[in-house]
């Protein structure tokens, strides 16, 4: 860290960010268009409300790699519900209930039955992911109803001439900046991410507050879903599939939250959004391939981790065996 | 016997419950339940699918299975060393465009072909070994990486290749061999699979490499500190893992001929479930070929039956989430509670009624008497547990200490001592042979024999195996007294073949017939197994008739008689049934009769207990060791009795504080020279009234 003088990871990242954005503003001609920067930051603060999910869990030494999954299936479930006739009210809830029981699921997976939280998130993307196509729908896009239109607002309307998901973005980093910074629970958060055994010893309840943490991963994942879908008046399961929750862990990591746990915040979150929202858009209208961004993105997020594991090494002393 | 206890016997003596425990030392456990859980899916596959065992159902099984099984090796070669591997599905896949497009576009020769394509694999396996090897990154999140760089590299050639590929159909019987070919009447890919699996086998259970790679996996940090290369062999790992990978998208290519874009997505998944359902532990360490066959076998079939079925994609992501997450949970569980659930189960007690004691007081021969007040200590608080004694014939006197030493006392006065010989275990029970050599039994090492000239040699340390034993009862655990007949043959006892020399006692709690006494014949160079299911047998003494010994069952309290030659040979016959406490070592007395130590005295609560296993059981399981009620071995004494069982009279300390904690005693020249294995003193005593010159050694042996 010495080289990097006295410069954070965040700040250099917010450096980037900016040279990025004047870069492609002086070489990409439709880049400082109203359009598109708005239409970069409608898409980026989805990202972002994703980031502050995976964000508190990682601060927790945990990760969500069901993140998506979940999203894409209990949204999806819930504008098939509503398709099918059910109030918007209810079907939401139904929607958030389903969203929230499989969060605890990975809680308990994680807290109570010790599996490594990685793996357990993995296995539960493929499981949820299964779970909704063979027991709650067939169809592979689920589009919002007509008798929904109200719900576009949240994902197409403006406020004051600002789109309405960049304040939904502001609420919920809000709304984790206080969560982790005043709430007693947001400070077992951290404690417990920074070192679980001391946690414990202080008298912590560490299995409660690691099911929490997917909880509450759970319940930003899916008003990030709603959202998204509000934003294209669909919601395209396949996205369970894809690599979207590497975009997410990217904006994390760049951010400079370690992977360790127990470090950074959500201006991370919010710096990395950023960074990552100016990249993707910027590839966008170079019109890159989809491949080749993907590639860009692998390795800038390899690079990230990388200078994640220089920067905060992994301690050979209480690094546990099979910490994968 | 009421009828309460003679049920209570019959149940412990029918149902083997100590097999539980013993199953559960055992290594192949961990196979054991993959394997169940493959018989349960075949029986449920196969019974829903009709025609499944059909002869196309399962070459097209076996044809997929190829492929898939060399996936999961790979992946199993990365987990034995503690990582993991998830780009062995993209790896795959470029594996298979590549092969297409070398062969179909390029139209290389096969050879290169296969050559560049696992060279190829290998690149992106040193990629990720670097990585995590080099760089140490989290395998997890680095493979996750590489796996959407790959694939993404992959859907390029695709776009670029694609049509050329389909275009183009090499004339090549070669290649097709790969994908159709048959070996022996087998496909192909499946012999080829085997053999890596038989070679994987042995480089992980024969090799250094093997050893290496699973060091690394069962503890970093140790392996590193013995000097093992460790970044290098994690390193290596991932290069094989993605060599084998990218072997298997070249036998897909061959077989199929198709450039999808959907090829090998989600695999890393299923190769992830049949690893860790086959039983190789995430984390590192535990592993083999057999565990990932199992695995991939087990998965295939769900996979591929699944789609038989008809349920739909959704439905086999389900499934094998579900899998996936039943097994990694098992895994951590077990690897996490193995121990702490063995150490419950493992004590085992079975039922046993002791005869009623007989009264020590009054005018019974057990009677309580002071008659130990006078016995002198030698090498007081300069030995740990000497626990037999005995004395050559220059009066030195010989005794094992805790250390692993045979400890010699030197004549007259005994002040000073030196160590004999190291011999390492733990030496208990004594003997001279014929030409002066002092045969030891050693716990935890065997029989052994140690010269005067200080030379250590082994005798033996092995016995016949037992048919039905679950345990390896061929090594021997604990040896513990011996004697020598006549014509050189060594008699020896090993008290319990379920318990190693520190938890002697906690044998007491099953009472179960755990020992034997074996015989080493030093002419043949034999050990075979005499007598078994003996109850803690401990001393054993040759009777004068040159044919018999006495031995004694310590849990059992009763010292019986065993005929090795003449007439009543093979027959055992119980010289005193009802002992007052636990007996131990046997020795001759100089008028013909026997001495016999008592370790400890018999309790109304313990021999109550030992009549009800259930009870033992549970404290087994729910107390802790040391609140266990065990057997007093503090309080013992040493007694005379005659060939007929008549006990003729008995030595007490019965303040407690001279010589309490006996297991031997050797009468010499006038004296009686007394060892307890928890004692820390050889305790000397003046007898009246005998043979002053009587020497153990010179009247059995004669004068030599």
């Amino acid at each position: 860290m010495s080289s990097m003088g006295r410069l954070s990871q965040e700040q250099i990242v917010f450096g980037l960010a900016l040279l990025l954005c004047a870069g492609f503003a002086l070489a990409l001609p439709g880049f400082l268009t109203t359009n598109n920067v708005l239409n970069l930051v409608r898409s980026v603060s989805i990202l972002g409300i994703l980031g502050v999910a995976m964000g508190l869990v990682v601060i927790g030494r945990g990760i969500d790699l069901s993140l998506v999954a979940l999203m894409a299936i209990s949204v999806a479930w819930t504008l098939n519900l509503i398709g099918g006739g059910m109030p918007i009210a209810q079907a939401m809830l139904i929607g958030l209930a389903f969203s929230l029981i499989v969060g605890a699921i990975n809680g308990w997976l994680v807290a109570y039955a010790e599996i490594p939280a990685i793996f357990a998130t993995l296995a539960m993307g493929t499981l949820i992911y299964g779970f909704g196509r063979y027991f709650l729908f067939s169809l592979d896009v689920a589009y919002m109803p007509e008798r929904a239109n109200s719900l576009l607002w949240l994902g197409q309307g403006t406020l004051l001439g600002v789109p309405v998901p960049i304040f939904i973005f502001a609420a919920v980093c809000l709304a984790g900046y206080l969560f982790l910074r005043y709430a007693k629970s947001g400070r077992y958060v951290r404690a417990v991410g920074d070192n679980i055994l001391a946690a414990r010893i202080t008298g912590i309840p560490v299995r409660p507050i690691v099911v929490q943490q997917y909880v509450m991963s759970a319940l930003i994942g899916y008003l990030a879903g709603i959202v998204t879908a509000a934003s294209v008046a669909s919601m395209n399961t396949r996205l369970a599939l894809s690599t979207y929750v590497y975009d997410v862990i990217l904006v994390v990591v760049l951010g400079g939250i370690g992977l360790s746990g127990g470090k950074g915040g959500i201006r991370n979150v919010i710096v990395g959004t950023l960074l990552i929202g100016i990249l993707l858009n910027g590839m966008t209208i170079m019109d890159i391939q989809y491949t080749v961004q993907n590639v860009v993105k692998g390795a800038l997020l390899l690079t990230a981790i990388v200078i994640d594991t220089i920067v905060n090494p992994r301690d050979e002393q209480t690094a546990q065996q099979g910490d994968i | 016997m009421t009828l309460s206890d003679s049920i209570v016997r019959w149940r412990y003596r029918l149902v083997p419950d100590h097999l539980l425990g013993e199953i559960l030392t055992k290594r192949w456990v961990d196979n054991a339940i993959p394997l169940l859980i493959l018989a349960c899916v075949m029986a449920v596959f196969g019974s829903l699918i009709p025609d499944f065992f059909g002869a196309a159902s399962v070459s097209n099984l076996m044809r997929q299975w190829g492929e898939f099984g060399l996936i999961v090796m790979a992946l199993t070669i990365v987990m034995v060393a503690g990582g993991i591997d998830l780009s062995v599905g993209s790896i795959f896949a470029l594996g298979n465009i590549v092969a297409l497009t070398l062969m179909h576009v390029a139209e290389l020769p096969v050879p290169l072909v296969v050559l560049f394509t696992m060279a190829c694999g290998a690149a992106v396996g040193l990629v990720n070994g670097l990585l995590v090897g080099f760089l140490r990154l989290r395998a997890f999140l680095t493979t996750l990486v590489t796996l959407i760089i790959v694939r993404a590299v992959v859907d390029m050639i695709l776009l670029k290749y694609a049509v050329a590929i389909a275009a183009v159909f090499p004339d090549s019987d070669f290649w097709f061999f790969f994908g159709e070919g048959y070996v022996l009447g087998l496909p192909f890919s499946v012999v080829l699979t085997i053999g890596v699996a038989i070679v994987l086998h042995l480089v992980l259970s024969r090799t250094r490499a093997g050893w290496h790679v699973l060091a690394v996996g069962g503890s970093r940090r140790s392996a590193h500190n013995v000097g093992i290369p460790v970044r290098r062999v994690i390193c290596a790992t991932y290069v094989v893992s993605g060599t084998l990978a990218a072997l298997a998208g070249v036998l897909f290519a061959s077989r199929l001929g198709a450039a999808g874009a959907d090829i090998g997505i989600g695999l890393e998944i299923a190769a992830l479930t049949a690893a860790v359902l086959g039983g190789n532990s995430l984390g590192g360490g535990r592993g083999s070929a057999a565990k990932a066959v199992i695995g991939s076998v087990t998965v295939m079939i769900m996979v591929n039956s699944l789609v038989r079925i008809g349920i739909t994609s959704g439905g086999s992501s389900l499934l094998l989430g579900l899998v996936l997450l039943g097994a990694v949970m098992i895994d951590v569980r077990w690897l996490k509670n193995r121990q702490k659930f063995l150490s419950k189960v493992y004590v085992s007690p079975t039922y046993s009624a002791l005869p009623a004691a007989p009264a020590t007081d009054g005018a019974s021969p057990y009677a309580l008497n002071d008659r130990l007040r006078p016995v002198e200590a030698i090498g007081l608080d300069r030995i740990d547990g000497p626990e037999d004694v005995i004395l050559d014939a220059n009066d030195n006197i010989y005794v094992g200490n805790r250390t692993g030493d045979i400890v010699r006392f030197l004549a007259p006065d005994y002040d000073q001592q030196e160590v004999f010989a190291h011999v390492g275990g733990r030496p208990l029970g004594m003997a001279f042979a014929r030409d002066g050599s002092l045969v030891v039994c050693i716990g935890g090492m065997g029989l052994y024999r140690v010269t005067m000239d200080r030379e250590i040699q082994k005798l033996t340390d092995e016995t016949n195996r037992s048919w039905f034993s679950v345990i390896d009862d061929s090594r021997l655990r604990l040896a513990d007294d011996l004697d020598i007949a006549p014509d050189g043959r060594v008699f020896f006892s090993e008290a319990t073949v379920r318990y190693e020399m520190h938890e002697w006692p906690v044998d007491c709690l099953e009472s179960r017939g755990n020992g034997r006494i074996i015989c080493f014949d030093p002419n043949t160079g034999t050990t075979r197994t005499v007598l078994k299911n003996l109850v803690f047998p401990n001393g054993i003494c040759m009777v004068h008739d040159g044919q018999s010994f006495l031995f004694a069952e310590t849990w059992a309290c009763r010292v019986s008689r065993y005929w090795f030659d003449g007439p009543k040979k093979g027959t055992v016959e119980t010289v005193i049934g009802d002992l007052p406490g636990y007996p131990d070592n046997i020795n001759r007395a100089s008028d013909g009769t026997y001495w016999l130590a008592l370790v400890g005295i018999r309790t109304p609560a313990l021999d109550l207990a030992l009549k009800m296993p259930g009870f033992r059981r549970r404290m087994a399981r729910r107390v802790a060791p040391d609140e266990w009620l065990f057997p007093n071995i503090n309080t013992g004494c040493v007694l005379r009795f005659d060939e007929s069982g008549r006990v003729i009279e008995t030595l007490w300390d019965r303040s407690g504080d001279n010589h309490p904690m006996i297991t031997s005693m050797r009468e010499h020249k006038g004296h009686l020279y007394i060892g307890g294995i928890l004692n820390n003193r050889v305790g000397r005593l003046k007898l009246d009234g005998v043979d002053e010159t009587w020497t153990a050694k010179r009247s059995y042996w004669g004068q030599s």
